[in-house]
């Protein structure tokens, strides 16, 4: 029974995206960035291949960050602000299986969106691919259909997945859904930088600052990890050992952040 | 069961003011319990604390103090939700789904498989008159149409025990009737219904029991007939209705009768105590030259019960006010 009301919480969340607006306006977006990217390669002799596919994970990675701080900050901030909690969670149905049904319908969300723009990438480069001769091919640092793409794609899917967990927990705590959105893109933009927050005691000479600065390197999420795109555009080989180990800090991370979010919407009061 | 909500000492503190947060009791040490079967007004003023004693019932807020039963089990237990349908006040729900899909996902979180969710979606759609505009997205909905989703929401598991917060809120007046209807049909299902109003007419029209709340604190409750006779008897006896009423014969009436009111198009309400037969007095007056319009009996309203319980909490407020402040703040020698 609890999970198929996750499962229905989730389908929902899902049915409601896909209806967004939001959701449109993030989508021709992102056709409009990869369709510059195919015009910028156009101009470009011989790195062609190389701006579509660096544009074209970038765009993934925009969109997806725009669809979860816009669509997912809101998934449960804008029902505490509309009210519309109010009559579901009188239904038999336990805080926390609304929690992590909102997030897995998010999550879904993300899934068919991520999978769709990099099905649509991998289209334009197979394209790109029939069309080049055999000598511009050949001085390619990586075949245009490039299989290791799909580890960027993963990871980008992972730093969503965890980004989504985060919009959750803060939409879980503030009063309006644009608190929410400014936490969660505060966190994000700092998890990028968290490689530089960490080594701040290099650039300055002031210990406690620095040691406080690094401190909160350590506890933001470190965005910059999953930025494997230059590796893969450029061919360099990325390590199992560290996919499986930013995954498996994604996961854990995730886990973290869905079990605060729990426990602040348990206690959580709507007047 | 023979009891649906029983409550001991609830309590609740909200925090008010930023800087410095100060606690304001919206309720107040209540205490009731609401039998099964028939319909219980929770009435009083805008404030008085109807909608945080449903929104405590239903687990919205945690109480500060006390206890509350809903259905046997403690607040907030999914057994009780089970069999519990609600209408918040003022409700919203998802612009971008149609009432059909909004009842239908409702319905799955019961436990109602496929076939079922849409039966019962149907069903109760057409029970509160949406079932033509079932697939339009809830965005074109007007404010009554809203207020009856909500309505067939707190409808789609077959509740035992149905809260509805100002349920004729946003409703028009052929809706109101409506709202009336259903929540007699209800009554007459067996089912148990506690709703919320400020709006008296109603709820005399209504309620088999009333509780009356004013700044947080049950002043009063009982049957809507007990309550009446508690409000005295000073609200009971006749009212007759004359035109041409001549100057003269009114000031005779003067010491005779309760008040003489002018009502529109010449007309005046003479008010009668129940130890005066309405009788002698007609005749005395169309033999003074009045034409009589009408006789009805006055009795003592909910109106006047509520309007009496109201009073009579404010003054004892001012009353325990001026003790407390007699004893700790008199002036020192």
């Amino acid at each position: 029974m609890t999970a198929r009301r996750i499962g229905l919480v989730a389908w929902h969340v899902f049915k409601e995206s896909v209806r967004d607006r939001v959701l449109y306006a993030i989508g021709v977006f992102a056709l409009l960035l990869v369709a510059s990217s195919f015009l910028i390669g156009q101009i470009t002799a011989g790195q062609d291949v190389k701006i579509i596919k660096d544009l074209g994970l970038a765009t993934i990675e925009l969109a997806g960050v725009l669809m979860t701080v816009f669509i997912g900050v809101g998934l449960v901030a804008r029902e505490i602000e509309r009210r519309s909690i109010h009559g579901l969670l009188a239904k038999p149905l336990p805080r926390w299986e609304f929690i992590v049904g909102k997030y897995l319908g998010l999550l879904l969300t993300i899934t068919v969106n991520v999978a769709a723009m990099a099905a649509a990438l991998y289209l334009m480069l197979a394209w790109m691919n029939w069309e080049s001769p055999l000598n511009i091919r050949r001085s390619w640092d990586a075949p245009a259909t490039d299989v290791r793409l799909l580890i960027s794609v993963l990871l980008i899917y992972a730093e969503l997945a965890l980004l989504t967990a985060i919009a959750l927990f803060f939409s879980t705590f503030s009063s309006s859904a644009l608190w929410s959105v400014v936490f969660t893109v505060g966190l994000f933009i700092a998890g990028l930088e968290s490689e530089d927050l960490r080594n701040f005691g290099d650039i300055v000479d002031a210990p406690i600052m620095a040691r406080l600065v690094s401190a909160i390197g350590w506890v933001v999420p470190a965005f910059s990890a999953f930025d494997v795109k230059a590796q893969v555009v450029h061919g360099v080989h990325v390590p199992a050992a560290f996919v499986a180990h930013t995954l498996l800090y994604a996961l854990l991370y995730i886990l973290v952040a869905l079990g605060a979010a729990v426990v602040v919407f348990s206690r959580r009061e709507f007047k | 069961m023979s009891t649906v909500v029983r409550t001991d000492r609830l309590t609740k503190d909200f925090s008010t003011g930023f800087w410095r947060p100060r606690p304001h009791r919206a309720l107040d040490a209540l205490t009731f319990d609401i039998p099964a079967g028939g319909v219980f007004g929770l009435l009083g003023p805008n404030g008085a604390g109807k909608s945080t004693t449903l929104k405590l019932l239903v687990g919205l807020l945690w109480p500060t103090s006390g206890t509350a039963e809903l259905l046997g089990r403690p607040v907030g237990d999914p057994v009780a939700h089970q069999r519990l349908g609600f209408l918040p006040e003022h409700p919203t729900f998802y612009d971008q789904l149609s009432a059909e899909e909004l009842l239908v996902y409702f319905a799955g979180l019961f436990g109602y498989s496929g076939p079922e969710r849409h039966a019962r979606a149907t069903r109760v759609l057409d029970l509160v008159g949406l079932g033509a505009d079932r697939r339009r997205p809830m965005r074109q909905y007007s404010k009554g149409m809203v207020q009856r989703v909500g309505l067939a929401q707190a409808l789609v598991n077959d509740p035992k025990f149905v809260m509805l917060d100002e349920p004729m809120s946003g409703l028009d007046p052929i809706g109101r009737r409506e709202v009336r209807e259903l929540i007699l049909r209800l009554r007459d299902e067996g089912r148990t219904v506690l709703f919320s109003s400020h709006i008296l007419s109603d709820a005399e029209l209504l309620c088999s029991r009333v509780g009356i709340l004013n700044k947080g604190r049950l002043v009063a409750s009982g049957t809507v007939a007990e309550l009446a006779a508690s409000a005295g008897e000073g609200g009971q006896g006749w009212e007759v209705v004359v035109t041409s009423l001549p100057a003269a014969a009114a000031d005779r009436l003067a010491p005779r009768v309760r008040r003489v009111t002018s009502i529109a198009e010449g007309r005046y309400s003479i008010e009668l105590g129940s130890d005066v037969r309405p009788e002698p007095l007609v005749a005395e007056l169309t033999a003074a030259g009045a034409a009589l319009v009408s006789v009805t009996t006055l009795r003592t309203t909910l109106e006047d019960a509520f309007l009496k319980a109201i009073g009579s909490a404010d003054r004892g407020q001012k009353a325990e006010g001026t003790g407390q402040r007699a004893e700790g703040g008199g002036p020192q020698a």
